[in-house]
């Protein structure tokens, strides 16, 4: 050992598997590419669409799946079985709300024996204390709880849910009793933005790890909801500059990790690390994406863990191989430099602003479709926000029709 | 406050007796053929070195102690060392990964 090695920046490298919304975010940047083509390092499992709070922020797709549509026990523990064997580390346990499943119990116990490291991804609104404790003793690594706002009356407006801000401040109170770390997830947008600094107290009254100051991506129930969530470009900038301030006042104290609305970016998002790259989503009926939003886009064939297991569907699914790599980019992406590091940005955010997945993420400055979602984008935040269209069952089949006529920007 | 943050950052020296926080798991990810600390929405992976520097981090052995035993189990210069394992330890705690 040379004593040079021990150099901590060149030692312990980072690598974020972020989940909803964040996640794949960022991405891994050392594992090389043999390596991703065995298996992913994250798994987003949506064990349901079922969920008390009707966010219009919600990246779920606008068809959510029915309750008996649902995988069984069974076949969710099985996931994590081939999820641990394959090489999976962590697994984030979402929806939807987890713990509508009544077996979340034994796909905790399976994750955790499967060698996962198990987050759990909840409103809290429903959760008692005695279910909590169950579910650290059966090794439950983490828990994460969305907070619609700070202010309770604007918060459970936003959730559609009564009552549910002392719910989740007392589950989150539980989470830190027990021992186990929290991180407090801040959805941001319009009508929220302007308490990023009281989410920051909250995390730290809370006694939380992290906190997560996730701007809404339009995705989903929040791309049909945009013009009643974006915030404005001044807005963004200033929240930005707030957390980058707290990050340096807090370090060692609390984890600030943030998600920034690409609309006003001028480099894309490298989204999900890259296209099958370190990530995969399970729906709760059981099919395998390589994101969350991805069946957004048309003609992706996408697998069912019921009929292929989930090794051979990483590796060979024809969704996976789709936008594997740079082989699918077509300019400005495939000459440029940022190819291998931003991988082109989105592919979802490609299908819904310029109608073709291929093309360039136009949240890039390089897209010819960029000054025009800029403009959208500023257009719409400047206007007073639109009502919210509640994500909820009853809403969803309005909600397709809507979206399919507003194609955004796809004849420009 | 309540719950496992601690409330001011930590500021690693030599008398340090530094610990993981029970939430991080260092575990051999075979398939890779490396380590890796798992932590919250994070996959850490340190090298050997910083492998060999984390075991030793059991909340009862000082950073000085830590250094001394790695100085002498692979012969290197101790005072070198010492500082290396400061700015490791105090990289992580700045991350929250690292308490005393």
């Amino acid at each position: 050992m040379s004593a040079k090695d021990l150099e901590a920046n060149g030692h312990v490298q980072s690598i974020t598997v972020d989940d909803e919304p964040t996640s794949g975010v960022s991405g891994s940047e050392n594992a090389s590419e043999a390596l991703c083509a065995l298996a992913p390092v994250g798994l987003l499992a949506e064990l349901t669409h079922r969920c008390p709070l009707q966010c219009s922020y919600c990246s779920n797709p606008l068809e959510l799946e029915r309750v008996n549509m649902e995988l069984s026990t069974e076949e969710w523990v099985s996931v994590m079985e081939q999820a641990g064997d394959m090489g999976i580390l962590q697994v984030h346990l979402s929806g939807g709300e987890p713990t509508a499943r009544k077996d979340l119990e034994d796909i905790i116990s399976a994750a955790s024996k499967a060698g996962l490291y198990t987050n759990l991804i909840t409103a809290a609104v429903t959760l008692n204390r005695a279910r909590l404790e169950d579910l650290a003793k059966r090794g439950l690594d983490h828990v994460q709880i969305s907070f619609q706002d700070v202010d309770a009356e604007n918060a459970e407006r936003i959730g559609a849910y009564p009552g549910a801000t002392q719910k989740k401040l007392d589950v989150a109170r539980w989470v830190t009793e027990l021992g186990l770390p929290l991180t407090v997830n801040a959805p941001i947008h319009r009508q929220n933005i302007h308490n990023v600094g009281r989410y920051i107290d909250l995390a730290l009254e809370l006694g939380a790890q992290r906190l997560e100051i996730a701007h809404v991506q339009y995705y989903g129930w929040a791309y049909l909801n945009r013009a009643a969530l974006i915030p404005t470009y001044e807005q963004t900038v200033q929240s930005i500059d707030l957390v980058e301030r707290a990050r340096e006042r807090l370090k060692g104290v609390l984890t600030i990790d943030m998600v920034v609305p690409d609309y006003y970016a001028k480099r894309p998002k490298p989204c999900m690390g890259g296209w099958a790259k370190g990530f995969m989503n399970i729906t709760p009926s059981g099919k395998v994406l390589p994101c969350h939003a991805a069946e957004s886009i048309p003609h992706l064939k996408f697998d069912n863990v019921k009929d292929r297991p989930l090794r051979d569907i990483w590796l060979n699914s024809d969704a996976f191989n789709a936008f594997r790599g740079t082989g699918w980019m077509k300019e400005p992406c495939r000459s440029c430099a940022f190819r291998e590091i931003d991988w082109g940005g989105c592919r979802c955010q490609a299908m819904a602003i310029t109608g073709d997945p291929r093309n360039t993420d136009p949240a890039c400055a390089l897209s010819p479709y960029h000054g025009e979602m800029v403009a959208l984008a500023r257009a719409e935040a400047a206007e007073p926000p639109k009502p919210f269209i509640y994500r909820n069952p009853r809403n969803a089949p309005g909600a397709a029709k809507r979206n399919e006529r507003s194609p955004a920007m796809a004849d420009s | 406050m309540t719950g496992t943050t601690s409330a001011a950052r930590l500021i690693v020296d030599q008398q340090t007796r530094p610990r993981l926080p029970t939430y991080l798991k260092l575990r051999h990810d075979a398939g890779r053929g490396r380590w890796v600390l798992l932590a919250p929405e994070r996959i850490l992976t340190p090298d050997e070195t910083a492998v060999a520097v984390l075991k030793l981090c059991d909340g009862n052995r000082t950073v000085a102690e830590i250094a001394e035993a790695l100085a002498a189990e692979y012969s290197a210069p101790v005072e070198v060392i010492k500082a290396d394992v400061v700015e490791l330890l105090q990289g992580l705690a700045d991350k929250g990964y690292v308490r005393a």
